[in-house]
């Protein structure tokens, strides 16, 4: 017997994977929860029915939404990570001694449990002692948020669902909001391949542009996601993401990481014609 | 009138009788040879592609099975029938002409020329228009206005009273059950001192048919007794726009409403409506109490939410008096905005302009978003984080902010008269004296500021010209820009 698991892309391209065996499908208060094994990516999360994340590819999804900040801004401590209840943001940000306080809001809390028994490998580092779990509606956290964080990391699902709020202009500004005078926010962006994806792109660049001062993407390699191409958005109170890089002190954490350098993390700033072209003309109308 | 746990049971109202005649219709395919002329929208692909088969596929012609507004003797009066049971009320009418067309029914029905009825100033326009047509005087009774919100409560027991003293002879007493910032008047009070004086009392809900369905919530028209009732099903109640109840108690004759109501009601009602209020009905019948609790609960979390941000106000149930402010709508959820320094107009055009937030109106003072059976909590959040973000990006000082003062308005003629009376355009700053013969409205609410037969006063010019710089909507008159007014001769 063959099992596939698909997701569909666009209404006419889709994705399809082999299928071992369902470890677990659930319904939380929020959304359908489903692990299975897959031979080619292993243990795959889905939550109604998109692939959030897989245990081959996500190392480059973590890497690059954590290190990139972490590389620019010289003394991270306090860190909000929105989302993300797999916990893979979190392992990567408890590598850095210098953080003191990770917040992690997730508001679907089954999310978290389920990591926990089937993804230990993102999961393990949830019960350090800097993390604090908080099974809130992220819209709400923030709101009560002022000078609080260095560096906010937004996890989000994609824009067309109960992550919608993540994804407005009320939700960057209450970001904005939230970080200390030299914060930096970073999101990710989804993908500017189809129509329907990069249009909320364009939409949600618009609301960061408008908010905060400093805002540029960069992409990354992610097989299983939409077009196999992902983008972040870095937005920041005062450092620039390439004139701020500091190597050198980046390299004295001595950390080993299988897809980001700071070599890398310049190349990755670097957009093809079709994107800059998407962005520019976002950043011209909130010029004007 | 039933209560709501038994209603719920009743297998009667498990039945929604227009709903099931359409439904059976359609499995008879019917060859039309009859109106409307786009036959099930085969004439009119586009229009068909745009709305969809099924529903284009019901917008049908009465006929013997489907019954007929104008005179309904099967389906459309049974569904009548089960509304009147669902609403405690002794006859429904089913209404596809707006609520509009309830008020204007519910008035022409007790009202005649030259008869006085009692009303509150804040009441919509249709309530107005509808004595122009019948040429009855309006006799005001000044609300209570609440001087930090800036809105006009209810009528105060002791101010009714006063009105039916001074004019023994007037037919009917209207209340706004509730406003359309969900204060209620005493209503069962009301009543009471109407009858005794042999007046009837009506009802303008157009903002509260979840009170027929919700448990704690403001007493509605029926069950305090009231003799008529216009009843927006549109609105908190889930039907389609323009759909509507007329409900009346035993003592207004039911055969001469209908009467009425075909003065000026289409012969042509749509299906489309009709159903929607027939399955509208249902709903509420058998689900409204949870679905209210829900609303409400999210009403009151919005509530708590905004008041945390600080300098905005979510107003609630603390402003009852037990007089002007007897009762106040829980699911209502309105904003004073002043102490920001901005008007609530100004953050209503912010929330729609940045913020991709559509609410149901912002006035000088205050914004009213409109919370019904449809809302989720994490829109919820989206409104309260954009408040949080317009205090954060605007708040300046409130100095010279205006809120809006009640005017009490100066009746020199009957609506009716003036508006047929021969008049003249002036400039508007020339009018202030004069009569005015047309209507001026800030939209939404939908209030009028000057009515056809009230005279312009400098108060009046003023707060004209302020809600314009704020960027209120004006209409009625016929000059759209009121730099020039409709007076009499």
């Amino acid at each position: 017997m063959e099992v596939w698991f698909s997701e569909y892309h666009t209404p006419d391209v889709k994705l399809t994977l082999r299928v071992n065996s369902q470890l677990y499908s659930g319904q939380s208060s929020y959304q359908h929860i489903d692990v299975f094994d897959t031979p080619e990516f292993g243990r795959v999360l889905a939550l109604d029915g998109n692939i959030m994340l897989t245990e081959r590819d996500e190392f480059v999804y973590d890497e690059m939404i954590t290190h990139v900040p972490m590389a620019v801004h010289p003394n991270i401590s306090t860190v909000l990570v929105i989302g993300a209840g797999d916990g893979g943001v979190v392992r990567e940000l408890t590598r850095y001694d210098q953080v003191t306080q990770i917040d992690l809001v997730e508001m679907d809390p089954d999310v978290i449990e389920v990591c926990r028994r089937f993804l230990p490998g993102n999961a393990s580092r949830l019960d350090d002692r800097r993390v604090h779990l908080y099974y809130e509606h992220a819209l709400k956290f923030i709101r009560r948020c002022e000078d609080m964080y260095d560096l906010i990391i937004v996890d989000s699902n994609d824009p067309f669902g109960p992550s919608e709020g993540l994804f407005t202009r009320e939700f960057y500004g209450n970001c904005f909001k939230a970080l200390k005078d030299d914060g930096i926010m970073v999101n990710q962006q989804g993908s500017p391949f189809y129509k329907e994806d990069a249009d909320a792109l364009q939409r949600s660049h618009k609301h960061i542009v408008n908010t905060f001062p400093i805002s540029r993407v960069y992409q990354a390699h992610i097989p299983t996601y939409a077009a196999g191409y992902w983008l972040f958005g870095f937005a920041s109170k005062k450092y620039h993401p390439i004139d701020d890089l500091d190597v050198e002190r980046w390299n004295k954490f001595n950390l080993r990481t299988r897809y980001y350098t700071p070599r890398l993390h310049r190349g990755a700033f670097y957009l093809p014609a079709f994107l800059e072209e998407m962005l520019v003309e976002v950043e011209k109308d909130v010029a004007q | 009138m039933i209560d709501r746990k038994t209603l719920a049971k009743m297998p009667e109202q498990q039945r929604a009788p227009i709903f099931e005649a359409l439904e059976r219709f359609r499995q008879m395919r019917v060859v039309p040879f009859d109106v409307p002329g786009h036959k099930r929208g085969r004439g009119n692909p586009e229009l068909r592609d745009f709305l969809g088969e099924r529903c284009i596929g019901i917008d049908v012609n009465s006929m013997k099975p489907l019954d007929n507004l104008c005179h309904p003797v099967s389906v459309i009066r049974e569904a009548e029938k089960l509304a009147a049971q669902a609403f405690g009320a002794a006859n429904a009418f089913l209404m596809v002409g707006g609520t509009t067309s309830a008020v204007q029914s519910m008035i022409l029905t007790v009202c005649k020329r030259g008869d006085e009825i009692i009303l509150p100033r804040n009441v919509h326009r249709s309530v107005i228009n509808a004595l122009v047509l019948c040429g009855a005087i309006p006799v005001y009774v000044n609300p209570e206005v609440d001087r930090r919100l800036g809105i006009s409560l209810g009528m105060k027991r002791e101010e009714v009273e006063k009105a039916i003293k001074q004019h023994p002879s007037a037919v009917a007493v209207l209340v706004n059950n509730p406003t359309y910032y969900g204060i209620c008047s005493d209503l069962r009070a009301i009543v009471d001192m109407a009858h005794r004086n042999g007046m009837l009392c009506l009802a303008d809900e157009a903002h509260g048919t979840h009170f027929y369905f919700g448990d704690d919530l403001p007493v509605s028209a029926m069950s305090a007794g009231a003799d008529m009732s216009a009843v927006s099903m549109h609105k908190s109640g889930g039907s389609l726009t323009q759909s509507s109840f007329l409900l009346a108690g035993p003592g207004v004759h039911a055969g001469y409403i209908r009467q009425i109501i075909n003065l000026t009601q289409t012969t042509s009602a749509s299906y489309l409506l009709m159903s929607s209020l027939d399955i509208s009905r249902r709903n509420l019948a058998l689900r409204g109490r949870e679905i209210f609790r829900h609303v409400r609960d999210l009403a009151i979390y919005a509530r708590e939410e905004i008041n945390e941000i600080s300098d905005y106000y979510a107003f609630g149930q603390e402003l009852r008096d037990g007089n002007a402010v007897f009762d106040f709508d829980s699911t209502k959820l309105s904003v004073h905005t002043l102490d920001i320094g901005l008007a609530g107009i100004e953050v209503y055009d912010t929330l729609r302009d940045d913020y991709d937030i559509q609410i149901e109106f912002g006035d000088l003072g205050n914004i009213l978003a409109y919370l019904s059976i449809g809302d989720r909590v994490q829109d919820v959040e989206r409104l309260v984080s954009a408040l949080s973000e317009i205090r954060r990006r605007y708040r300046r000082s409130p100095t010279g902010m205006l809120s809006q003062e009640y005017i009490a308005p100066e009746v020199v003629t009957s609506p009716q008269d003036a508006f047929y009376a021969a008049d003249i355009s002036i400039p508007r700053e020339e009018s202030l004296g004069r009569v005015c013969s047309e209507f001026v409205m800030c939209y939404p609410p939908g209030i009028p500021i000057l009515a056809p037969g009230e005279r312009i006063t400098q108060d009046i010019l003023n707060y004209i010209r302020y809600a314009q710089e704020k960027g209120c909507q004006m209409t009625g008159p016929e000059d759209p820009e009121i730099k020039r007014i409709n007076v009499l001769k």
